[in-house]
């Protein structure tokens, strides 16, 4: 199970006559804070790195390859699984791409449902990053903090799609159901109580001064660096880069709403530390609750799908959509021949270019920051390995 | 300033002339097809131009075509500076695929290429680690070709189960 | 000579068994083995609403401590091989659960090529939790399952005679 072609450096002599010798160690695949099954093979001289080798693969599911198997309508179960933290967004990205190949307009009230699920799942998933972000870097009480909240959310979802964790919400021409009557009203209530609480929550971690000197200064990514790997998302703008696809290159119903794109700023050290990734997520968080109340007031009647024959076989030809996803830009470059199974899919996810950086800046940090570098990238091992 | 596809192609003609192939498709998705031996070249005048600036690659994926006997290497460039997109594909033999690197212009297509190599089987001529990434070092074959048959067993573990349905 | 199932069935010597059975039952210690999305769930139910420490239940980061290992998610076959080792790492009396389709039996991943059909090919598992993810109430109901089981055990009093047909 070793690595061909990895070298550990000899022993060299110190000033004082001691001998000393790099470790090299295997942290994961099962470790309590790599977020899923991720393993790092780092090279360490005492408590500070040398380099962090990430090794993926041990939940690599095949799912592009079972999307030749079991037909366009059949893939949508599979698309939560590919990120079951932000699960509405996969299946957004594929009915999406079904839809561009075969000319399918999504009604528009359709296409309200579809951004509301968007958004509560993005806080659904930015609680989760959060919270175990804290929880890695010693503090255990945000993350009951987070899941408390999460339970909340969890709530909502199971009465509108019946699932609390893997959607299969959206079809492809629009949503599976309606609203449920009363959920709007449920969703502003959770709304309002849920800004105070990230107030509060605030107060309790983000600027506390133990948390904020671990994650300032530590593994600065520039933005020529953030673009040459592909970063996306809180990942990119917490570099500097203003870029959100919601608003440069929209989709959906989000010409018609208003919301801010927030960027690192570098506020408690250097644009585009672990700081910076961290607090674009926390408010995004406040973001997405402006959307959400929006559209909850500017939806209009009708039906919520199109009509999509059962036996789904759009044109042959291929296409590439991207969508703004909890964890950044996710593309889906999808093949049709024709016939009623797709050609090829394929997936490119914000966590895999993420966790490809880890050995870049992994130099010269102690072992403990690269949990923090982990955890502020926000890389969850689906996405990396599908 | 965003250039429309049209005038990216004829930029990119204007420099590598008929190697870069006729632009097929409309829009967003619109595609060139380029020699397998000449991207490396394209992808570092591509990153370096001051009119096309592309300093992102937004995604490189492999198709496997048997039909045609090739295997397609598809790039989808972006442009942040600009905002504009471009897709240049690549043909490679299916029989003996290669295809040169474009890691040296992108760090992001270090990772994206092994992935094609481990599953497609396409090496990447200048590539400073091509190795497995996904799968097991030790796998046969490459899974997302069309004709990959899968093992019955793998380290003394058998990859079928039998049905529980009493039929 | 061990005081291990050598006393005859007594209620004195059931008593102590019982005693035994219940200080451990309520005291499991389980190790955070989560793969896929029922980790997430897991984390779910170890919160505030469906709560896991109330059953005594502590959640372990080393095999080495811990009294159940809770396999919830997709077991690639790259990643059953370690699977192993971490199963033989725990000290006896060890317990397994098999949570989640995926752990089950392969779950909506049988048709991948990568994926091991189910934990049991590996570990022995003692409880399986079936849903995709299974609710906090399911997977606390196969906690309680597993604490009748512990329950059940035989320290002190003599293992009953295994009742059936010998072959």
């Amino acid at each position: 199970m070793g690595l061909a072609g990895f070298e550990v450096e000899v022993q060299r002599e110190t000033e004082s006559g001691l001998v000393t010798e790099d470790m090299t160690l295997s942290m994961g695949p099962q470790h309590p804070s790599t977020h899923g099954v991720l393993r790092f093979i780092v090279r360490a001289d005492g408590e500070v790195m040398k380099e962090a080798i990430p090794d993926i693969g041990y939940l690599h599911r095949s799912i592009e390859k079972i999307a030749e198997k079991v037909g366009w309508h059949g893939f949508l179960p599979y698309t939560d699984r590919v990120d079951y933290v932000a699960a509405m967004f996969c299946n957004h990205g594929w009915t999406m791409a079904a839809e561009r190949l075969a000319g399918i307009e999504v009604p528009r009230r359709g296409e309200y449902c579809r951004v509301i699920a968007d958004e509560l799942c993005r806080i659904h998933s930015h609680l989760l990053a959060a919270g175990s972000m804290a929880m890695d870097i010693g503090a255990f009480t945000p993350f009951t903090h987070a899941i408390r909240e999460r339970e909340y959310l969890n709530d909502l979802f199971e009465e509108l799609c019946g699932s609390r964790l893997t959607f299969h919400y959206m079809r492809i021409g629009g949503v599976g159901w309606d609203l449920p009557p009363g959920w709007a009203e449920k969703v502003l209530t959770f709304l309002a109580r849920f800004e105070t609480v990230v107030d509060e929550y605030n107060r309790l971690i983000s600027y506390n001064k133990i948390f904020t000197e671990r994650l300032a200064d530590v593994a600065v990514v520039s933005a020529e660096q953030a673009i040459g790997y592909n970063l996306v998302g809180p990942n990119l703008r917490g570099s500097g880069v203003a870029y959100d696809v919601r608003r440069d290159d929209p989709y959906s119903v989000y010409p018609e709403l208003d919301f801010d794109v927030p960027v690192g700023r570098g506020e408690m050290g250097t644009v585009g530390d672990c700081f910076d990734r961290y607090i674009v997520r926390i408010e995004e968080l406040k973001q997405s609750c402006r959307i959400i109340r929006q559209c909850l007031r500017q939806m209009p009647d009708g039906p919520v799908i199109a009509k999509v024959p059962r036996n789904f076989k759009p044109p042959a030809g291929d296409c590439y959509v991207r969508l703004e996803s909890a964890r950044g830009d996710m593309g889906w470059y999808v093949v049709s021949d024709g016939t009623a199974f797709p050609y090829r899919c394929k997936i490119r996810t914000g966590s895999f270019a993420a966790i490809s950086i880890v050995q870049a800046v992994s130099r010269d940090i102690m072992i403990a920051d690269l949990i923090a570098v982990i955890a502020s990238l926000d890389l969850v091992a689906p996405e990396i390995d599908r | 300033m965003p250039l429309d596809t049209a005038a990216i192609h004829a930029r990119l003609r204007e420099r590598f002339g008929e190697t870069i192939g006729d632009l097929n498709g409309v829009g967003r998705d619109a595609w060139a097809l380029v020699p397998p031996g000449d991207i490396a070249e394209v992808a570092r005048f591509a990153h370096d131009d001051g009119e096309l600036g592309f300093d992102c690659l937004s995604n490189l994926s492999g198709v496997d075509y048997p039909k045609d006997e090739a295997i397609q290497v598809v790039y989808h460039l972006f442009s942040y500076r600009d905002r504009h997109w471009f897709v240049l594909k690549v043909n490679a033999k299916r029989d003996d695929p290669v295809v040169a690197t474009v890691s040296g212009v992108w760090p992001h297509a270090d990772w994206q290429e092994r992935e094609v190599f481990d599953l497609l089987g396409v090496r990447f001529d200048g590539h400073p680690d091509l190795r497995r990434i996904l799968m097991p070092e030790d796998w046969p074959g490459h899974p997302l070709r069309k004709d990959f048959v899968e093992p019955e067993e793998f380290h003394g573990i058998s990859t079928s189960r039998e049905s529980l349905l009493r039929t | 000579m061990s005081l291990i199932n050598s006393a005859p069935e007594m209620a004195i010597t059931t008593r102590v068994d019982d005693l035994l059975n219940w200080t451990r039952k309520s005291s499991i210690w389980y190790m955070m083995f989560g793969l896929a999305c029922c980790a997430i769930e897991m984390m779910q139910t170890g919160g505030p609403r469906a709560d896991l420490e109330r059953f005594g239940m502590a959640p372990r980061a080393t095999p080495r401590v811990s009294d159940v290992i809770i396999v919830s998610g997709t077991l690639t076959l790259k990643m059953a091989l370690r699977t192993k080792i971490l199963y033989d790492q725990m000290p006896e009396p060890r317990y397994a659960i098999s949570m989640g389709s995926c752990a089950n039996c392969g779950g909506l991943f049988q048709l991948a090529y990568s994926v091991c059909d189910g934990v049991d090919k590996v570990i022995p598992v003692d409880v399986y939790v079936p849903g995709c993810p299974p609710r906090p109430e399911a997977l606390t109901e196969g906690l309680v399952k597993l604490q009748e089981k512990i329950q059940k055990e035989r320290w002190l009093v003599r293992k009953a005679e295994p009742v059936g047909v010998r072959a």
